[in-house]
């Protein structure tokens, strides 16, 4: 057993295995992903949780080939993007497509939505400027704008929803396989965050996709994801179909970030001082296992050796001496 | 209402001057609030909650004008010159605000911000200053505060930061505390260990505290009362176990349906509020929320509803057409 037998038999659409990121920040090593494995089958939605500094985004962008790979492979449709020369990957993105958390920073102020929509496709080598345009018209109906209303505006004409739905056409513009979703309403408005992951929802089913869903806010992750994987400081605590962990976690980390969750109820109290302390610094990760420092069951057992993923349920699987079930 | 109250804001509004002309962010808002409760205000994005706790503490940008009143332990805060307000704010109230990064001064050390603030109000000795900063660090869940005294903000986590910002807003013993979105910016699993670090505190202390968020979860299990608002105004206030049992206004209601429920299971189509909040730049005739309401009539587009109790007089509702009311009581 080791950090990538929960990678399943499938010939799946990506396949990340055993991936390492480190950076030097000031000479000193930060340990952002440390031997992460996981796989996501053609049309299926992985949802990807975890708090801040876990690695989460780290990770998304190594997967992109958008920031250094220490070791591991990323391969998709079996292809390995880390050993691409640039060329390669310039081809292969095309069907790796990335929706990021701020919606207006990532769009270029200065530009007209219009050609903001169609620079994916001008990268990608569509040379006919009137299919350019059939493709943008197409795609930003399809996330619900006007394109006669929008082509010519800029970013700061429009809210933050609206901005997201931009970024979406961008990402759909080429018709990718797999779309990278990394905390994709986070910045949204209550009342907004449900239209924009019905919309995800909706075009992904619309375009075939497969997803990768990144956020901390695990309801949300729920809703579009068939998969969950709990990131901890570098590592993957859990992962297992969606209902399985939200009903009978694993993990103690998981409980945790369960039992954290605001509930809009009165009459449910919320429960006193169940999370413990804040998350180490990844400069120094503990020893054994890194959650040990917070959790409440652990023993010297989980300071000396490193728990391993182990299968628990039916493809469900957590790194923990003492699972809750 | 009583007049235990601490805090009475009256006919509160806030125009800020912008590129296209004035908009009004805080419309005719009334608020009180008397010592050791919580009021929860719950909004979107513009819907002028900030703006209000800025009028309360006397913060607003320089480009805004207000107008009503709001009264504090008895002084009338708009008519105080800035000495006077000076010596309240911190003092009286204090704010907690949402990135605790740009509350702290990044240049100086946590024990410097917290003695400063009070040495300023209490006129301590240094010595007596940095043990009260000792104390209030403990206070708040700081470990080793003796360390974290002689370090600056950038070397302390998020949630670490908030903590200082909140151990410097108690450190005059405030009547009022206004939290504005104090754990927006961090984890889930230290959100609710700020909001417990909060409820004690108020409660021993017996504070009373504005906690602002745009989070309905947040205020469900921590606040006596809840005001909805929406386009500056509010558009349903009660007793907070009141308005989640029955809410009066479709607003309040479509926005506790949006919020993806942990329960539900995976891909849901999740109920949505349709469109997006009006242009505050343009004059609103009629329920602002009207556009994107299922229960709109001719009447919500062209009269505005007043804020009116509805059969129980402390649950009140600014629609036409409320939820759960058996009978029209006026018309």
């Amino acid at each position: 057993m080791d950090a990538a037998s929960h990678l399943r038999d499938i010939g799946a659409l990506l396949r990340v295995e055993h991936l390492v990121v480190e950076h030097n920040v000031h000479g000193r090593p930060i340990y952002a992903v440390s031997d992460v494995s996981f796989d996501i089958a053609s049309g299926e939605t992985l949802g990807l949780v975890g708090e801040s500094g876990c690695g989460k985004s780290t990770l998304a962008r190594a997967v992109l080939q958008l920031g250094p790979v220490t070791s591991g492979r990323v391969l998709f449709r079996e292809q390995d993007l880390t050993r691409m020369s640039p060329k390669q990957l310039r081809l292969m993105r095309r069907k790796l497509q990335v929706i990021f958390q701020d919606p207006i920073a990532s769009l270029n102020p200065r530009r007209r939505i219009g050609d903001i929509v169609a620079e994916p496709l001008i990268i990608a080598g569509v040379t006919d400027a009137a299919q350019r345009e059939r493709n943008v018209r197409e795609v930003l109906m399809a996330v619900g704008l006007d394109p006669d209303v929008v082509v010519g505006r800029r970013p700061h004409e429009f809210s933050g929803g609206q901005c997201q739905r931009i970024s979406i056409a961008r990402a759909l513009v080429l018709e990718p396989e797999l779309i990278i979703c990394d905390e994709p309403v986070t910045a949204l408005d209550v009342s907004i965050r449900s239209q924009i992951l019905n919309l995800l929802e909706a075009m992904k089913a619309r375009y075939g996709l497969t997803l990768l869903f990144i956020a901390h806010d695990l309801a949300v992750v729920k809703a579009v994801s068939d998969r969950v994987a709990v990131m901890y400081l570098g590592k993957l605590a859990e992962i297992g179909p969606t209902e399985r962990l939200f009903l009978a976690p694993l993990h103690p980390y998981t409980l945790t970030l369960l039992r954290a969750i605001p509930v809009p109820d009165p009459d449910v109290k919320p429960p006193e001082n169940v999370p413990v302390g804040e998350p180490p610094s990844p400069f120094a990760p503990p020893s054994g296992c890194r959650f040990r420092t917070r959790c409440p069951r652990a023993t010297d057992r989980c300071a000396s050796e490193e728990p391993r993923l182990r299968e628990l349920g039916p493809g469900h699987y957590a790194a923990c001496h003492f699972p809750l079930r | 209402m009583s007049s235990g109250s601490l805090l009475v804001a009256k006919e509160v509004c806030v125009d800020l001057a912008t590129p296209r002309g004035m908009l009004r962010a805080v419309d005719g808002v009334d608020l009180t609030i008397s010592a050791g409760h919580t009021i929860g205000v719950v909004g979107e994005s513009g819907s002028g909650k900030t703006m209000l706790s800025r009028a309360i503490l006397q913060l607003l940008p320089r480009k805004a004008r207000l107008s009503g009143r709001i009264q504090f332990d008895g002084f009338e805060l708009t008519k105080l010159d800035r000495w006077a307000l000076r010596r309240l704010r911190g003092r009286s109230i204090a704010g907690v605000f949402q990135d605790p990064m740009t509350s702290l001064n990044p240049v100086l050390t946590v024990g410097r911000q917290l003695t400063e603030t009070i040495q300023e109000h209490f006129g301590l000795q240094n010595s007596a200053a940095v043990n009260r900063a000792m104390e209030l660090l403990e206070a708040v869940g700081i470990p080793e505060p003796e360390q974290r005294l002689r370090q600056y903000p950038h070397q302390l986590s998020g949630g670490m930061r908030q903590r200082v910002v909140i151990a410097i807003a108690l450190s005059c013993e405030p009547k009022l505390l206004i939290a504005d979105e104090p754990t927006t910016a961090l984890d889930v699993t230290v959100q609710a260990q700020i909001l417990d670090l909060l409820a004690r505190e108020q409660k021993r202390r017996n504070m009373a505290m504005i906690l602002i968020t745009h989070d309905l979860g947040i205020v469900a299990g921590r606040t006596d009362e809840v005001a909805v608002m929406y386009a500056g105004r509010i558009l349903e206030h009660a007793p907070t176990k009141k308005l989640f049992r029955e809410m009066r206004v479709p607003y309040t209601q479509a926005l506790l349906a949006a919020i993806p429920k942990i329960d539900m299971p995976p891909h849901t189509t999740l109920p949505v509020i349709p469109g997006r909040p009006p242009d505050l730049a343009r004059r609103i005739h009629g329920c602002a929320f009207a556009e994107r309401c299922n229960r709109v009539a001719e009447r919500c587009r062209i009269e505005r509803p007043p804020l009116l109790a509805f059969e129980e007089p402390d649950h009140q509702a600014a629609c036409w057409i409320p939820l759960n009311v058996p009978r029209r009581v006026s018309s």
